[in-house]
């Protein structure tokens, strides 16, 4: 058994670095798509000696073929360029920001996973009722809405109006419960969304009514039984939630001032730093993958079917 | 491999390895092994194992074995629409490997397959008449069409069914309307895959008499797929029996039924349900 | 599954299944048709000349509040935002221009989307191999990276913003379609025309794309809302749809400022957005559950 599950994680591994080869590739093709990012960095009042300067400054001189080499390399090497307007390594701001996003990602997928899995069940043991159609039309409500204006409104009632928390920045744990509870409401929507659909297919399987028969009680047959088979997809969901928690994480950042790597991406942006924003998106991208392939091997892991 | 037994009367019409090419053979599968990956696992598995059979002008040829035997799989290589596997299957005397494209193509309407499920058969977004419509105009030069009314008349339907959709059909008339668009290409080879047990009981009869009266009148040979010995028997002049994708025997229907060689053959006939025999039909 | 439904009277069945259809064909008609009126709305409103010039400044109405608040007027139903710019007529019009970036958005997703899907899924083999390997390496990019990775090097504009929901949506697209194609391909009906001859071009676009539509078209709509989400989030970043244009997400941008002197200038886009959205939702899902041939076989 093991041997096939050595094997198993060979292949995943393979696999892995294809991905990660092609979506590091794509980072690089989409940075390149203009040809040559040096006239958006300098804008158009530039002199073609700044232009040539900065080219030569960040290796654009070169050949793609060339540039593409030294990109590899330096994601192999965990060199990942410096700054054009901190004049620091992109690597060392990114990781200063990193604990910003991660504490906010995690908070916020926690509250996730804490209410909309049990949402889930509910509306799955009581298929068709009251319960269920509030609790599919609340996720359904939690995927329609735009994330940052729900931090808006937020901060409108419990910041400005009642004045029970702060608005923005952070510091104590008061400064991350908005925007906790603001990155929450997608990826809950689609746990409870999935939680549902995945137990309520469980629960019309013939070893529920059976573990009923034998006397079990409700509750440990739904949670032990049920919920024990459902989880599976929704672990996945709960990670792959992660990647789209990062993207409604620059929009919150933004609005709630939180230092995170979002906010470092916008300035980078706003500054046209061209290497923090591929540093940015290089790191996220190798973040994404490695994290999707840690869930397929935890699957296989767990699940003795899929062996 | 085991090695088929020879039963019977039509013994000179089956290919041995070796011998030269009889003229006019419709279809001659010669050694034909096809190997499928398992889906989970990826190990190979045979499904069609060193098997050699062949079909004479007019002739209606069973095969028969339990579900898994490899019996589909040796349908769909004959009619190079599944995987071809290794050996030789020569339609209408011509090796399919040798084929171009458009050979191949060219030679696919002389074989026509009717399946086990009528409706997966039909495109569920185009309603008889078109479909008639469009297989004509895959042949553009071809003159010799018999017309949308006459050809529903052949296989039992009222006209005013033409205009329905594959939903709006039983599966009764949509298996009636498969053959009729087998028909209508006046094919030399019909290949029927279990083409009744997807249909009521009491439809399968006149399903049935369809095939053979099509056979009787067109004049093509017939490979006739079924697990139901009766109904192959009522059909078939000769058989073949499968077992694991090898075949364990072969000869005249009537003989084999009769005088079973092989223990799995006997042991498919044991398990028929009621009397021992049905009246021969 | 077929072979029951063969047991059951023809009357009977055609009966059942027309009954179905009718009522799912009503309730895609109730989602669809307040979508529809929205868009006719933001259409045709600024047209009749009942609203004010959304880009007339007025500065000594700045922040004026809406009607049904102490100080409104019905000169400015909806409030003003910090320029003294009407916030309806601005939410009509930015209608326009969200509405707009959303089917744009979502055509430019499904269109490459379904090629690929379908191709992938038809052809087998290495093409399969390769998009498959392209639609995981896609769909482990969140979208904000792809959106900064082409913004640093493009610059903002409507363009960029639809080549961002392009590069982002059709990996979703081709995954469904490419289940869906090659669960079609193994139909016996397939199998069927190729035995009349029939050829692959043709098999592909006269009977796989047909039976596909459907699901296209719920694919297309539910990627209609995605679109506005992205437009508005982009937007509001300044990294979208910037001043002078005006979307629903570029008055959130410029609404987030006044949020906690005026609450309207953000509050009315916001619920504009998440109305569409969920409509749009709620429509793709009723059509989704409708076409999926793998859940409908007749």
């Amino acid at each position: 058994m093991s041997r096939v599950l050595v094997r198993k994680g060979l292949r995943h591994l393979g696999a892995a670095l294809i991905t990660l080869w092609l979506a590091v590739t794509m980072a690089f093709a989409l940075g390149r798509l203009s040809g040559d990012p040096t006239s958006n960095i300098l804008g158009p009042m530039a002199t073609p000696e700044q232009r040539d300067a900065l080219q030569a400054q960040l290796g654009l001189d070169q050949s793609l073929v060339v540039q593409y080499l030294d990109y590899l390399k330096g994601i192999v090497t965990l060199d990942f360029g410096t700054s054009l307007q901190f004049y620091q390594p992109n690597l060392d701001m990114i990781l200063d920001r990193l604990p910003f996003t991660l504490q906010l990602v995690g908070a916020g997928m926690a509250i996730a996973v804490a209410i909309g899995v049990p949402l889930g069940v509910l509306a799955a043991t009581r298929e068709g009722t009251w319960w269920d159609r509030t609790a599919s039309a609340l996720a359904l409500l939690g995927q329609s809405v735009p994330v940052f204006w729900l931090g808006m409104m937020l901060i409108l009632l419990f910041a400005v109006r009642l004045g029970w928390l702060p608005a923005g920045q952070s510091g104590s744990w008061q400064h991350l419960v908005l925007p906790a509870v603001t990155m929450s409401l997608y990826p809950m929507a689609h746990v409870a969304r999935l939680t549902r659909a995945s137990m309520s297919e469980v629960l019309r399987e013939p070893y529920i009514d059976s573990a009923r028969a034998r006397g079990l009680r409700v509750r440990s047959v739904v949670w032990r039984h049920g919920f024990g088979n459902a989880s599976a997809p929704v672990l996945t969901i709960v990670v792959l939630q992660a990647g789209a928690l990062l993207s409604g994480a620059v929009a919150v950042e933004y609005v709630y001032s939180w230092p995170g790597l979002g906010q470092l991406a916008l300035q980078a942006i706003q500054f046209r730093d061209f290497p923090l924003v591929q540093a940015i998106v290089v790191f996220g991208a190798i973040t994404f993958v490695v994290l999707n392939q840690l869930v397929d091997m935890l699957h296989v892991a767990i699940d003795p079917r899929l062996r | 491999m085991t090695e088929a037994i020879e039963t019977g009367t039509a013994a000179d019409l089956v290919r041995r390895p070796g011998l030269t090419p009889q003229d006019g053979l419709v279809l001659e599968i010669e050694d034909l092994v096809v190997q499928h990956r398992r889906e989970r696992s990826r190990e190979l598995f045979t499904a069609v194992d060193h098997v050699s059979l062949s079909i004479g002008p007019g002739e209606s040829m069973g095969v028969v074995g339990e579900s898994g035997s490899g019996k589909t799989t040796l349908a769909m290589a004959a009619t190079a629409l599944g995987a071809p596997g290794t050996g030789t299957i020569r339609l209408l005397g011509r090796d399919l490997r040798s084929l171009k494209r458009a050979e191949l193509r060219a030679l696919r309407p002389e074989v026509q397959v009717v399946f086990q499920d009528p409706h997966g058969s039909l495109d569920p977004r185009q309603s008889v008449r078109s479909g008639f419509k469009e297989l004509r105009a895959l042949q553009p030069r071809r003159t010799d069409w018999i017309d949308d009314e006459d050809l529903v008349g052949r296989v039992r339907l009222a006209p005013d069914l033409l205009d329905r959709y594959p939903h709006q059909l039983s599966g009764g008339q949509a298996q009636r309307v498969c053959i009729a668009r087998a028909l209508m290409m006046r094919p030399r080879l019909i290949v029927a895959d279990e083409p009744t047990s997807g249909l009521d009981v009491s439809v399968q009869a006149d399903v049935l008499e369809l095939l053979r009266e099509a056979r009787r009148t067109t004049g093509a040979s017939m490979l006739f797929i079924s697990h139901d010995l009766a109904v192959v028997r009522s059909i078939c002049q000769r058989v073949v029996v499968m077992y694991r994708g090898a075949v364990v025997e072969q000869g005249d229907a009537e003989q084999v039924f009769a005088r079973p060689r092989h223990d799995y053959t006997r042991r498919l006939l044991a398990a028929m349900p009621g009397s021992r025999w049905r009246a021969g039909r | 599954m077929t072979q029951l439904d063969a047991k059951v009277p023809t009357i009977v069945a055609t009966e059942h299944v027309a009954r179905a259809r009718r009522r799912r064909r009503t309730s895609v008609f109730w989602l669809a048709l307040p979508l529809v009126a929205i868009a006719v709305l933001v259409v045709v409103l600024p047209m009749t000349g009942l609203l004010a010039d959304p880009r007339q400044t007025d500065l000594d109405n700045t922040l004026a509040p809406p009607v049904f608040l102490d100080g409104g007027s019905w000169d400015n139903p909806l409030g003003t935002d910090k320029l003294g710019q009407d916030v309806l007529a601005q939410l009509v019009v930015g209608g326009r221009l969200t509405l707009f970036i959303g089917l744009v958005g979502a055509l430019v997703a499904i269109g490459p989307g379904t090629l690929i899907g379908v191709l992938a899924g038809y052809c087998r083999g290495w093409v399969d191999l390769v998009v498959s390997r392209l639609i995981d390496a896609q769909l482990a990019l969140p979208f904000i990276l792809i959106a900064l990775a082409v913004i640093s090097s493009q610059g903002s504009s409507l363009p960029v913003l639809f080549l961002v929901l392009a590069l982002t949506g059709w990996a979703a697209c081709a995954r469904v379609t490419r289940s869906v194609a090659m669960t079609l391909r193994e139909r016996q009906f397939v199998l069927g025309l190729r035995a009349a001859g029939a050829s692959e071009p043709r098999i592909v676009l006269r009977h796989v794309v047909p039976n596909l539509v459907g699901t296209i078209v719920a694919l297309g709509t539910l990627q209609i809302g995605t679109a506005i989400l992205v437009e508005s989030a982009l937007s509001f970043l300044g990294l979208g749809v910037v001043p002078p244009d005006i979307s629903w997400g570029a008055m959130l941008a410029s609404g987030q400022d006044v949020l906690s002197r005026a609450w309207w200038v953000a509050t009315f886009p916001g619920l504009a957005i998440t109305v569409v959205v969920l409509l749009v939702n709620l429509l793709g899902d009723a059509l989704l559950t409708h076409h999926d041939p793998r859940k409908r076989r007749r």
